[in-house]
């Protein structure tokens, strides 16, 4: 390393502070988009130090210029135009692809310090192989696991999990093939067994994948985000530099942090869902509600007078309401309830939408008062002060059943929507939630079921409450 | 072992428990963009691939030089838009204040109606 090189090395943590600083910034939304403006910041003065570098480097040919403005012009354009005209609802698919080409991009430079590595008088190093497999096995796997879990939530793949025959049998000789692998690299460097690992990688991630079901999703693109930036720590291991490693590190600590959050917030272990979905486990308890028990059905002009003679009403947003793209339709409905003198507010669960965090987002989009939205610690005392809860799509996360031991939801945090004096819920039909499991909510007598799409449903009742209050 | 990857591993281990101690504190409401935010960090990985151009003087080398650009470019790129246009709208709806004021108070009064809604 040259003292030139050293001294860009300063340049590169002067950037890890920003990252860090802008992370830490992102702790409130007050600061929130200073601190994605300081972590730009960062990136743009480590990827013009790298500029430096590989000019200072003065070895770059015409042709490898070429290669790499194209490539990197070709990608931004490509993440610029899917970042803007992404659905907010769709944010999940496109924050795995991100992780997908990240980690995608960390194995591939792996493979080429070791390509130029071997064929270098020094050849490689035992440490550098160490990190390259690293690298290329994390990296690999978030590439394939990435792509499975996006293609999960965009519904090209089946949601539900898939089970592979022998699945267990063929993911220990994935494991036994890629660790075999490198530690034959160890003593050899040999670049046809770093390819082995790549392919056992590659087939390991999309094994890993598909037997999760779609309602763990978000919990696994947090862990592959933390992959990622593990893998990208990896990769600055192996070519020494400190950008990657910091920068790395930080979102492989920060995202598996985050992922433990999730997992707390649907009362799941990491364990228990990379090892299997809903469903496969021990379920058997789970159906309270039999099919005697009498559903009563409502239509558009009963809940709109319902909901516009009561003094409180509590909305509760879930995943359907999301999947309708019924946000705004239900702002709407919000506000001519408002305007009536109702007192309106949002209950967001935790993991209400795909992500946490994930329902504020596709609300405030709507232009929903930041005040109106409460959390669920906040808005569970007032349940039963609210003369009518709405509830728009979501269905595991009011079931009462949770509160009871023995069932697949158990002890989850729910929202207590029982407690409201009345209970209208818009939902498709009577099928059931990720978990697989009836909800003992829509069997209460207090409860009124309206079966229909969510931004059907959310505009008849507008257009009912105008009619009725004229 | 070297000095270089002792002074790298020591990097490593620090980075991680700042990473720890940043995120701890975060709110829920925040997560999404968060995951966005780390998300578009591990980008820097753009600045692996370019220093691959280095050494890169065969076609293998080019063409892996031209797909790492590309997925790393991707990343970065989209990651910083999405997490903006992310947060554009927590501010946006943050302040619904009817009395126009100059851009900055705005936030700042939007920041303690949050942090009152929140407590």
């Amino acid at each position: 390393m040259s003292s030139f090189t050293t001294n860009m090395q300063l340049v590169y943590v002067l950037a890890a502070a920003c990252f860090v600083v802008g992370l830490h910034l992102m702790n409130s939304p007050a600061t929130a988009r200073r601190g994605n403006q300081v972590s730009t910041a960062g990136m743009v003065i480590a990827l013009i130090a790298t500029l430096v570098l590989l000019i200072h480097a003065g070895s770059v040919t015409a042709v490898g210029w070429t290669v790499l403005i194209i490539g990197a012009l070709l990608g931004s354009a490509a993440g610029l135009w899917s970042a803007r005209t992404v659905q907010m609802t769709a944010m999940p698919q496109l924050v795995s692809m991100f992780n997908a080409v990240g980690g995608g991009a960390a194995a591939l430079v792996a493979v080429y310090g070791y390509i130029h590595d071997e064929s270098a008088p020094g050849g490689v190093l035992g440490s550098t192989s160490v990190f390259t497999v690293l690298d290329v096995i994390i990296g690999s796997v978030t590439f394939t696991g990435s792509l499975i879990a996006a293609g999960k939530l965009q519904g090209l793949l089946t949601g539900s999990p898939v089970l592979i025959k022998g699945g267990r049998a063929i993911n220990l000789a994935l494991i036994v093939v890629a660790l075999g692998s490198a530690a034959f690299m160890l003593t050899t460097a040999s670049l046809p067994a770093l390819l082995l690992v790549v392919l056992a990688s590659l087939a390991f991630g999309v094994l890993m994948v598909l037997p999760i079901g779609g309602a763990d999703m978000p919990v696994v693109i947090s862990l592959l985000n933390a992959f990622t930036g593990t893998a990208v720590a990896m990769a600055g291991f192996v070519i020494q530099n400190w950008a990657l490693i910091v920068a790395g590190a930080l979102v492989g600590a920060s995202g598996g942090i985050l992922t433990k959050l999730m997992a707390d917030a649907m009362n799941r272990s990491l364990a228990n869902i990379m090892l299997g979905g809903f469903g496969t486990g021990d379920t058997a308890v789970a159906a309270v509600v039999s099919g005697d028990v009498p559903i009563r059905s409502i239509a558009a002009d009963d809940a709109a007078i319902q909901l516009a003679y009561a003094s409180k009403v509590i909305i509760v947003p879930g995943y359907g309401l999301a999947a309708a793209q019924a946000q705004h339709g239900v702002a709407e409905l919000a506000k001519l309830l408002e305007d009536r003198g109702i007192e309106v507010s949002y209950a967001i669960h935790p993991v209400a939408g795909r992500m946490p965090g994930h329902m504020n987002v596709l609300l405030a989009e709507a232009n929903v008062p930041y005040p109106q939205l409460k959390e669920m610690d906040e808005i569970n005392p007032e349940f039963p002060r609210a003369d009518v809860a709405l509830v728009i799509g979501a269905n595991d996360v009011t079931n009462p059943a949770a509160r009871r031991p023995g069932t697949a939801i158990s002890g989850m945090p729910i929202l207590d929507v029982d407690q409201a004096q009345s209970i209208i819920v818009v939902k498709r039909s009577m099928g059931t939630g990720y978990a697989g499991i009836d909800n003992e909510l829509y069997a209460n007598p207090k409860t009124s079921m309206y079966f229909a799409d969510a931004k059907k449903a959310v505009a008849e009742m507008t257009a009912a409450v105008k009619t009725l209050v004229g | 072992m070297s000095t270089a990857l002792v002074t790298d591993l020591t990097i490593f281990v620090l980075a991680l428990l700042v990473g720890i101690e940043v995120i701890g504190k975060v709110p829920a409401t925040l997560h999404t963009p968060l995951m966005s935010a780390a998300n578009s960090i591990h980008g820097i990985v753009l600045a692996g691939a370019l220093l691959i151009g280095v050494t890169a003087h065969t076609v293998v080398g080019y063409i892996l030089a031209f797909v790492a650009a590309f997925f790393a470019a991707a990343n970065v790129v989209g990651g910083y838009a999405v997490t903006g246009r992310m947060l554009k709208m927590f501010r946006r709806k943050a302040a619904p204040a009817p009395a126009p004021a100059p851009a900055p108070a705005r936030e700042a009064v939007a920041g303690e109606r949050q942090e009152s809604v929140r407590s």
